[in-house]
């Protein structure tokens, strides 16, 4: 597929998203409102309203709801959407892993919002990080840009039929959401014709007969029910499986996306940014990697061997693709958006540790949570991380793995 | 349950079912049996109407009533209900 013609529009994040769905052929979408996602749902309805989707539109009363709702969509083979944020994904939370359990494809944009209490409506991840093992792709744009490309991915990402696993693209709230950005457009037809028409796999029904793994009167089949210590474990590990086909498929996808669109995000996994020479190493994601792009920019312009890996999928974790951009660095300091209180650190960091683990030359590896509740991280902030890994990378020494930046002490 | 279980390879996913609940006997759960008797049943049909696995019928035929053990979790709700004491549960292998 060639390179197609696109069209620049100001977009914020959420608008952005919901284009991206206007777009791909979504049968149904069931979602609540909720800070920052609002605008996402609000702008979709508007779409429905004035008939330029062919889309059912549930206005339902919960977010718990919303999921179950676009799990029963979804079941019936239908392309299914919704969209949530903090408080809203944890009500999401029990039917989460119906979801990916009942292998529904939904497709859901997590507008990344601080949890209560107390209460804060703006950006951090500890929402989609509570989420972590639910069974879901979870992807991380770091502009509008990429949710909107990254929104039209995740279709086809989730429906492929090796994967069949609902995904989660996340898009941190406020940061992203409500900021004008230039957003490069699609066609409509490039968009529908890439996405194509939603497939389901054969599966063996009551009765021993093939039949569509899908929710039809005329072919009946009963989906996810009782399922105890006899073959709930089997289950779980196909779930495992699909996961770790994921991780490919994200790949292709992201690839074959590239080639209409001429944009990459590193290799659809993790994105390496200045990488190949560079002694010491930030890991983040999120919004956050482009100041710190800045900051590694004005760094390498002293001659200090700066870089970045943005993690795109944190789920599936592309394990590999962690190991062979971070071996061998002098020192890598991993920022996390969210606590893990009395984990020894943030969950990103316990996620990048741990895959680094065995490699024989791993780096010495710090970690600091930043930006809770929306505390605006600051390029002089991401240059203390810079210049505390230059001290590890001499030394050899880590004084505290842990740390907080841009907190009052 | 089939005599060789299947492996996670060869299982339909997100839990389809590949065989007709009939054929799971729920009976295997049970510890107490409800034991029926004749003389004392009035043939109410209470335990029928109360049973919430559909386990009890009653066969004009004979004029019995039908226990099926294979799907009788023995709840006890029947005899808690039965107004003759005509139902007493028994410890499984006491019957």
């Amino acid at each position: 597929m060639a390179k197609v013609e696109q069209k620049i529009v100001p977009l914020n994040g959420d608008n952005a998203v919901a284009y991206a769905v206007k777009q791909c052929d979504v049968d149904v979408v069931a979602a609540y409102p909720i800070t920052p996602q609002t605008i996402i749902v609000e702008k979709f309805s508007e779409y429905v309203a004035d008939g330029e989707v062919d889309t059912a539109f549930v206005c339902v009363e919960s977010e718990h709801t919303a999921m179950t709702c676009s799990i029963t969509a979804s079941a019936t083979g239908a392309r299914t959407f919704t969209a949530t944020a903090s408080a809203g994904l944890a009500l999401m939370h029990e039917m989460l892993g119906v979801a990916s359990g009942c292998r529904t494809p939904v497709v859901m944009s997590v507008v990344n919002r601080a949890l209560s209490a107390p209460i804060n409506i703006h950006c951090d991840h500890s929402d989609a990080m509570c989420e972590r093992d639910i069974g879901w792709i979870q992807i991380y744009a770091e502009n509008s840009q990429e949710a909107y490309d990254s929104i039209i991915q995740a279709f086809k990402i989730a429906e492929n039929l090796d994967v069949m696993l609902p995904t989660m693209v996340g898009l941190d709230g406020f940061v992203l959401s409500h900021t004008l950005e230039n957003v490069s457009i699609l066609p409509d037809d490039a968009v529908k014709k890439f996405v194509g028409e939603r497939q389901v796999p054969q599966v063996m029904n009551h009765e021993g007969e093939l039949v569509p793994f899908k929710l039809d009167p005329a072919k009946p089949l009963t989906i996810g029910p009782l399922d105890l210590h006899d073959y709930y474990f089997e289950h779980k590990r196909q779930q495992e499986e699909s996961m770790i086909k994921a991780l490919d498929v994200i790949k292709k996808v992201h690839d074959e996306y590239s080639k209409q669109s001429g944009r990459t995000y590193g290799n659809g996994l993790v994105e390496a940014y200045r990488l190949d020479d560079a002694e010491i190493v930030t890991v983040c994601m999120g919004s956050t990697a482009g100041t710190v792009k800045t900051v590694v920019d004005e760094l390498r312009e002293k001659g200090i061997k700066a870089g970045l890996l943005r993690i795109r999928a944190f789920r599936p974790l592309p394990v590999k693709d962690i190991i062979s951009n971070l071996a061998g660095k002098k020192a890598v300091a991993v920022m996390d958006r969210a606590c893990s209180f009395g984990g020894n650190g943030g969950p990103l960091f316990h996620e990048i540790r741990h895959a680094v683990y065995d490699v024989p030359n791993r780096p010495k590896l710090v970690n600091y949570v930043y930006g809770l509740g929306g505390r605006d991280m600051q390029p002089h902030m991401i240059e203390t991380i810079y210049n505390e890994l230059q001290k590890i990378a001499q030394t050899g020494q880590v004084e505290e793995t842990v740390q907080f930046i841009g907190l009052r002490e | 349950m089939s005599p060789q279980p299947k492996n996670w390879k060869e299982i339909p996913l997100g839990g389809a079912c590949w065989k007709s609940s009939t054929e799971y006997k729920t009976g295997d759960w049970r510890s107490y049996k409800p034991i029926w008797n004749s003389e004392k049943c009035t043939r109410c049909m209470f335990c029928h109407i109360y049973c919430p696995e559909g386990a009890i019928k009653y066969e004009p035929e004979t004029n019995d009533m039908v226990f099926d053990y294979d799907f009788c979790k023995g709840c006890g709700i029947c005899a808690n209900e039965c107004p003759a004491t005509a139902i007493e549960m028994v410890l499984e292998g006491k019957e």
